[in-house]
């Protein structure tokens, strides 16, 4: 297997400048796509990295949460609280955990999950990686016997597509509990109550498609980062482009998923 | 400062050898038609100025990189030729000492001088891992830095420990990337000593790669000059430089080195 340095090997010299720009952009995404492609001919394939994995869960999972908590319980408070007045116009305040449960579930888990771990994990993944393709780090474990892109990419990548998902669910429950302390306060509403009321307006429908939606999030997200890592430009200032670039892209990338996933879910409803 | 003696193999068993090597990026023609050889046992310095596709070099002979003509044989295999697992098994008889040092900077100094034995050699104990880290590190003179962080060290102990990591796996062929780039003159000294000492304990064959001529002195037995993309002079320091006719050696000469 050659390293992918030798990617920018291309003959470009006496071509108008419109042709060179298809050339340039075709290339790229020939690169992202042998990128995927290379993603998951190895991923299935022994030796698998799992100790690699677990490291890169924990720092992805673990070391996320507590900022996907505390937005998660402070979105259910302000949430709640927002909402209140204009279903007391319609004196039907006691649906607010039906309503919440329902914006939690299908939007606000799932995509503010994802643009905060864009921001967090995507820069990190392209940072850490875009450094190490910089300091040689990669060619390094490459002439050491280990193939980099298992150990560094598919490690990575397997765990923001595991940890986004359960992210999400985090965020589903402290953004319950925040809304329940704000209902209960209000509303004096029993716990049990609250618990009923909030799942019995989302269906199964529901918590898959936002498990596949986060699915898909986390895979974009570990994807964009290593690769932007993994092609990082030599120089320092190409470690943050790289970062830089990961967050964007990936933030993007999550807007065009989420719209494509509404017209899906959309058209299951139809069926 | 005195030449060193070269040290010549009687039977010049070669262990690595190119021929008409050739590779360019895009129009930029780097190497075009290399051909040299490394012999059992001898220090040979690749000199040249900046870009002139030195690494480039190094990394075609360890598989990082594939010309685009010509053929690579290292320890009597063409590298061209081999699958992923063979070129796996080449690559642990050659240590590479990275110009950036390339220590893993989330791992101590411990783990970045285990990674290379954990995944390579199977079935080893505990005690025998320890005991393969401390000799490395005695080797390289810092076994006080076993527990540090790479961010930890100077430039000079970094290059060390990178190369204790390479001599872990006891390479048979150790290749250099500037080892002396970026350190001051004493430290540069003490990196010159220890690739002899390398040298003369493990018996490897070595390609230093410079643009350091007081390293070319220190540690060449033999001399190959990199000139538009071929190796046009080669030879002993002095067959080089004392009669430098070629108007780019001695360009090479009177800007580089103060003696
Ligand atoms: N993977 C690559 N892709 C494109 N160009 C490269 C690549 N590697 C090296 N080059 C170019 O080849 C030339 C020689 O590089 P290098 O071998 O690093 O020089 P040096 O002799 O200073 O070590 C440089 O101009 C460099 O830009
Ligand atoms: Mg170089």
């Amino acid at each position: 297997m050659q390293a992918s340095t030798t990617s920018s090997k291309s003959d470009s010299s006496a071509k108008p400048v419109v042709s060179r720009r298809f050339d340039r952009i075709f290339l790229a995404l020939s690169d992202v796509a042998s990128f995927m492609a290379q993603f998951f001919k190895e991923v299935f394939v022994p030796p698998y990295e799992g100790k690699e994995i677990i490291r890169q869960c924990y720092e992805v999972g673990v070391r996320s949460l507590p900022l996907i908590s505390l937005t998660g319980f402070i979105t259910g408070i302000v949430f709640t609280n927002q909402s209140r007045p204009s279903l007391a116009t319609f004196g039907a305040t006691s649906w607010l955990p039906s309503l919440i449960s329902i914006a939690l579930v299908r939007a606000l888990a799932p995509l503010v999950t994802a643009l905060i771990a864009s921001g967090r994990v995507g820069s990190n993944i392209g940072a850490e990686l875009g450094s190490m393709r910089v300091t040689e780090q990669i060619e390094a474990m490459e002439v050491s016997g280990t193939n980099p892109f298992k150990f560094l990419v598919v490690s990575r990548v397997v765990a923001t597509t595991f940890m986004i998902p359960t992210l999400a669910m985090f965020f589903i429950l402290l953004g319950m509990l925040g809304s329940y302390v704000n209902v209960h306060q209000n509303e004096a509403t029993s716990f049990m109550t609250f618990i009923d009321q909030f799942f019995s307006s989302i269906s199964f429908l529901d918590i898959n498609s936002t498990v596949v939606k986060s699915i898909v999030f986390g895979f974009t997200i570990g994807m964009v980062g290593s690769y932007k890592g993994y092609h990082s430009s030599k120089g320092t200032e190409g470690v943050g482009r790289a970062a830089n670039s990961s967050v964007v892209t990936s933030m993007f990338l999550v807007f065009i998923e989420e719209l494509l996933a509404l017209q899906i879910i959309n058209a299951i409803r139809a069926v | 400062m005195n030449p060193k003696q070269p040290r010549y193999n009687d039977q010049k068993e070669g262990v690595i050898t190119i021929r008409n090597l050739k590779i360019s990026f895009g129009d930029l023609h780097v190497l075009r038609g290399v051909d040299l050889d490394l012999y059992q046992g001898e220090n040979l310095v690749v000199l040249g100025r900046s870009g002139t596709g030195k690494s480039v070099l190094i990394k075609i002979i360890s598989g990082l990189l594939e010309p685009d003509e010509g053929t690579v044989n290292v320890l009597g295999q063409d590298v061209s030729q081999l699958n992923s697992r063979e070129l796996d098994a080449l690559r642990l008889k050659i240590g590479f000492s990275f110009q950036s040092s390339a220590l893993y900077d989330s791992m101590t100094v411990r783990e970045n001088l285990e990674f290379p034995l954990i995944r390579n050699v199977r079935n080893l104990s505990r005690a025998e891992i320890n005991k393969a880290v401390e000799e490395a590190l005695e080797d390289v003179g810092l076994s006080q830095t076993i527990n540090q962080m790479p961010s930890e060290l100077s430039g000079g102990q970094r290059k060390r420990i990178g190369i204790a990591r390479t001599l872990i796996l006891k390479p048979e062929i150790m290749l250099y990337d500037e080892p002396t780039a970026g350190l001051d003159p004493i430290t540069s000294n003490e990196i010159n000593n220890l690739i002899n000492e390398v040298q003369e304990r493990h018996n490897t064959s070595s390609i230093i790669i410079t643009h350091d001529l007081t390293c070319a002195k220190t540690v060449g037995d033999r001399i190959a000059m990199l000139l538009d993309g071929r190796f046009e002079r080669q030879g002993t320091f002095e067959e080089i430089f004392e009669d430098p006719n070629d108007e780019r050696v001695k360009q090479f000469y009177e800007y580089n080195f103060i003696d």
